[in-house]
């Protein structure tokens, strides 16, 4: 038996014993598991189930020991997903922290950064949202004006942020600051900032799909400490770049927002609103429509695997990689677009009666879908980026 | 799974990309048309083809040839697409060999692969018969005779038929048209009584042929495969020939993708170059997807069929429908953004947009496998 086998069985022994019955159920959205210091649990189990794997390090299992992460290989972690996926477990934590900041901490920041942060992410102690964007920084976002000055013993930051994930929920942010503004990208530092700092604000924003996830965050005369820079002064734009690939992967990977899945796929659904002629769906143009659609998906499936397996053999991270985000979005929101075609007048309800709680959670994905092509870089910069890296067209 | 060449198909693409660019070029194929060519490919590329062993790539060694598999036979045609090179490798290094492999008898095996991997003997399909491709629907009839049958009826759309040696001829022995039941295969030489075939010259400058049989007598012994079941295996290898055709057209995509970036590189107009219009770009940068997109089904479907998998119909749709769509696209777009010069005749932009087209077309339109590909997963 090879120590991955024996791993293997220690790791399923040690699942089966320590994950709560409950947490092998799918997961409704209001016990996600997002941790923090105001977290609320409706299923005890949740944080019991959070508590035990981050014990062990596992909520982030390739994180190094030292500061409470698993300490695993890539193999024991592929070992560690599989045992996970077949007991059907749910995420132990969800955290932008273990997604985006502590990838570019373990980077960037200080030995003593690493030793504060890093084991509160693990354990889902605090919860991070991202200050990036703002009001006149989108697409632009080197252009952010939020101002940082050096008052000697700490900073004072005056600006307004604006689409900070759930920051009416969250406890830190790490944000994006203008610490020169004599210069563009080398004028830029990466902060960390605590909510509950007297001067910070944040106003949660409605969107078209009714829900609010997002917030515009204020920042009036928040001082910070000094030891809350992460980097160098100036150098922030590098972490921000690196945070963003790590943003870009997650959202084009994610075919986020709830689908057909939950009725059957978009083939039953498409049969039982239009009848079918043998085994086939009864309308033509539908049909063609629907098998158009997981032609294109199933491509780009095809295409993150070829990528992949092109890393793996050495060929390094291919020119297809860039075009996940753009394509991938792009992808998702059709595929909305023809389940709402194939919904009918059933997915046309806002609440109440008349639609299944399966009907309405496809009309508010569809119109959250549209976010996917404009969040983490549009569709547009992602060509741009494209036009620009890979093709290596000239700029204007 | 295999979406990453290994070494030695690396080699092979290398090998093949070499001698296609070097001499097999465009102007190649210009030369053809240009000189009314009588036989619409080049005798001594061919023979330059066969030395290089692609004429027997599919074939095992035993019977001659070099054993590649369909990822080997598809790599030498996106190459060979790139150039839009003229040769008989898809009706026979394709159809011919694929056909005699799947079908045929020990005895067909041992005397035509060793032909077709030597390059003595060239093979055509006839098989379509309307004007889009739908392999169930053969009307031609072969009517028992003595011992053999008699084979009456009209094939359009043959590639290379008026150069073949051998007529791979699909014939109803019984049902209807549209019945994949009762259909035969019969091997039939090109110059028996009965058989009258005349070249149609197609936009793409390529071979095709309309090829008529008035009563032409086959023996039992001619048959490829058994009588009446044929179509399972004519399936398997035109599953094979999708494959194939998705992977030239690949080539061809890249090529006009390759170039028409060049000419936004160089191109100037109000001054500027034209590549640092973002309306270019875009289009550029979708470009780019596409080309992305189409590499990974071509590989994705030459896998399948070299481990032969269950899923070789299914993704064999999926390339042959998705590269189509991808082909129109950017073809279409490299004359656009080459401009005026994109429409004349002296830059390749034109050529490449009418090969696609008849490209499309072969062995079923995006819209045939948009259907079989639904078809194939239940709905």
């Amino acid at each position: 038996m090879t120590a991955l086998d024996t791993f293997r069985e220690e790791t399923r022994a040690w699942l089966q014993e320590n994950c709560p019955e409950s947490m092998r159920t799918p997961m409704p959205e209001r016990e996600m598991p997002w941790g923090g210091r105001n977290a609320e649990y409706p299923n005890p189990d949740t944080k019991i189930w959070m508590d035990r794997m981050a014990s062990r390090g596992w909520t982030a299992p390739e994180w190094p020991a030292e500061y409470g992460g698993g300490g695993l290989s890539k193999e024991e972690n592929k070992v560690l997903q599989q045992e996970l996926a077949a007991i059907k477990a749910r995420p132990a934590l969800t955290s932008f922290g273990l997604w985006m900041l502590g990838p570019a901490l373990l980077e960037f920041a200080s030995e003593e950064q690493k030793q504060k942060y890093i084991p509160e992410i693990i354990k889902g102690e605090i919860r991070w949202c991202q200050g990036y964007s703002e009001p006149g920084a989108g697409s632009d976002l080197a252009g952010l004006q939020t101002k940082c000055e050096d008052k000697g013993d700490h900073y004072l930051v005056n600006g307004q942020k604006v689409w900070t994930s759930y920051a009416d929920k969250c406890d830190m942010i790490f944000c994006l600051v203008r610490t020169d503004t004599t210069v563009k990208h080398d004028g830029i530092s990466f902060l960390l900032i605590d909510m509950d700092n007297e001067g910070v604000e944040a106003r949660p924003i409605k969107l078209i799909s009714g829900s609010s996830p997002f917030c515009e965050t204020f920042l009036t005369d928040v001082k910070v400490p000094k030891e809350n820079l992460v980097g160098e002064l100036n150098k922030g734009w590098t972490i921000a770049k690196r945070l963003l690939e790590h943003e870009r992967s997650m959202i084009s990977g994610m075919g986020m927002g709830a689908g057909a899945a939950s009725m059957g796929g978009m083939e039953t659904v498409a049969k039982e609103n239009f009848g079918t002629d043998g085994e086939k769906i009864a309308d033509t143009g539908i049909r063609q429509a629907i098998a158009e659609h997981k032609m294109d998906q199933q491509a780009f499936g095809l295409t993150l695997k070829r990528a992949s397996a092109e890393a793996k053999s050495g060929q390094g991270m291919g020119a297809a990689s860039a075009m996940f985000k753009y394509y991938g979005t792009e992808v998702n929101k059709r595929r909305f677009e023809l389940l709402l075609d194939v919904l009918g007048t059933q997915a046309l309800g806002w609440e109440g009666e008349g639609f299944d709680s399966k009907e309405l959670a496809v009309t508010r994905s569809w119109l959250r879908s549209k976010g996917n092509s404009i969040e983490g870089g549009t569709s547009e910069v992602q060509l741009n980026v494209i036009a620009k890296r890979v093709l290596g067209l000239p700029d204007a | 799974m295999a979406l990453v060449l290994t070494e030695e198909q690396t080699m092979l693409r290398d090998m093949a990309k070499d001698f296609f660019t070097e001499q097999v070029p465009v102007t190649n194929l210009r030369k053809l048309r240009d000189e009314e060519d009588d036989l619409g490919y080049d005798k001594e590329v061919w023979q330059q083809i066969v030395e290089l062993g692609f004429a027997g790539i599919l074939i095992p060694e035993e019977h001659g040839g070099t054993g590649f598999g369909p990822m080997g036979l598809g790599i030498v045609m996106t190459e060979a697409g790139r150039t839009l090179a003229a040769s008989p490798l898809y009706s026979t290094a394709v159809l011919g060999a694929g056909l005699i492999m799947a079908a045929g008898s020990e005895g067909q095996k041992n005397d035509l692969l060793p032909k077709i991997a030597s390059g003595e003997l060239l093979t055509a399909l006839a098989l379509e018969e309307t004007n889009h491709h739908n392999p169930a629907n053969v009307a031609m009839a072969a009517e028992k005779s003595g011992d053999g049958y008699k084979l009456s009826g009209e094939k359009k759309f043959v590639i290379d038929g008026h150069i073949a040696d051998k007529l791979i001829v699909v014939a109803r022995t019984s049902g209807a048209a549209g019945d994949t039941q009762g259909l035969s295969m019969f091997l039939v030489d090109a110059d028996v009584k009965g058989v009258s075939v005349t070249r149609t010259h197609m936009v793409d400058s390529r071979n095709a042929a309309i090829v008529s049989l008035d009563g032409v007598e086959v023996s039992a012994d001619d048959a490829l495969g058994g009588i009446g079941a044929a179509y399972p295996e004519l399936e398997n290898v035109l599953d094979l020939g999708r494959a194939c055709i998705a992977a030239e057209m690949l080539g061809g995509a890249e090529a006009v993708f390759d170039t028409t970036l060049e000419y936004l590189k160089e191109r100037k107009q109000f001054g500027v170059i034209i590549g640092t219009f973002q309306a270019l770009k875009h289009r550029a940068a979708e470009m780019f997807c596409e080309v992305e997109i189409c590499r990974s089904v071509v590989l994705e479907a030459l896998s399948a069929l070299d481990e032969r998998r269950n899923d070789v119909p299914a993704v064999t749709s999926l390339a042959k429908a998705r590269v189509g769509e991808a082909a129109r696209l950017i073809t279409n777009e490299g004359v656009q953004m080459h401009g005026g010069i994109g429409m004349t005749d002296a830059v390749d932009m034109g050529l490449y947009l009418k090969r696609a087209r008849v490209q499309a077309q072969m062995l079923g339109d995006s819209n045939f496998h948009r259907a079989r590909y639904a078809d194939l997963g239940g709905y």
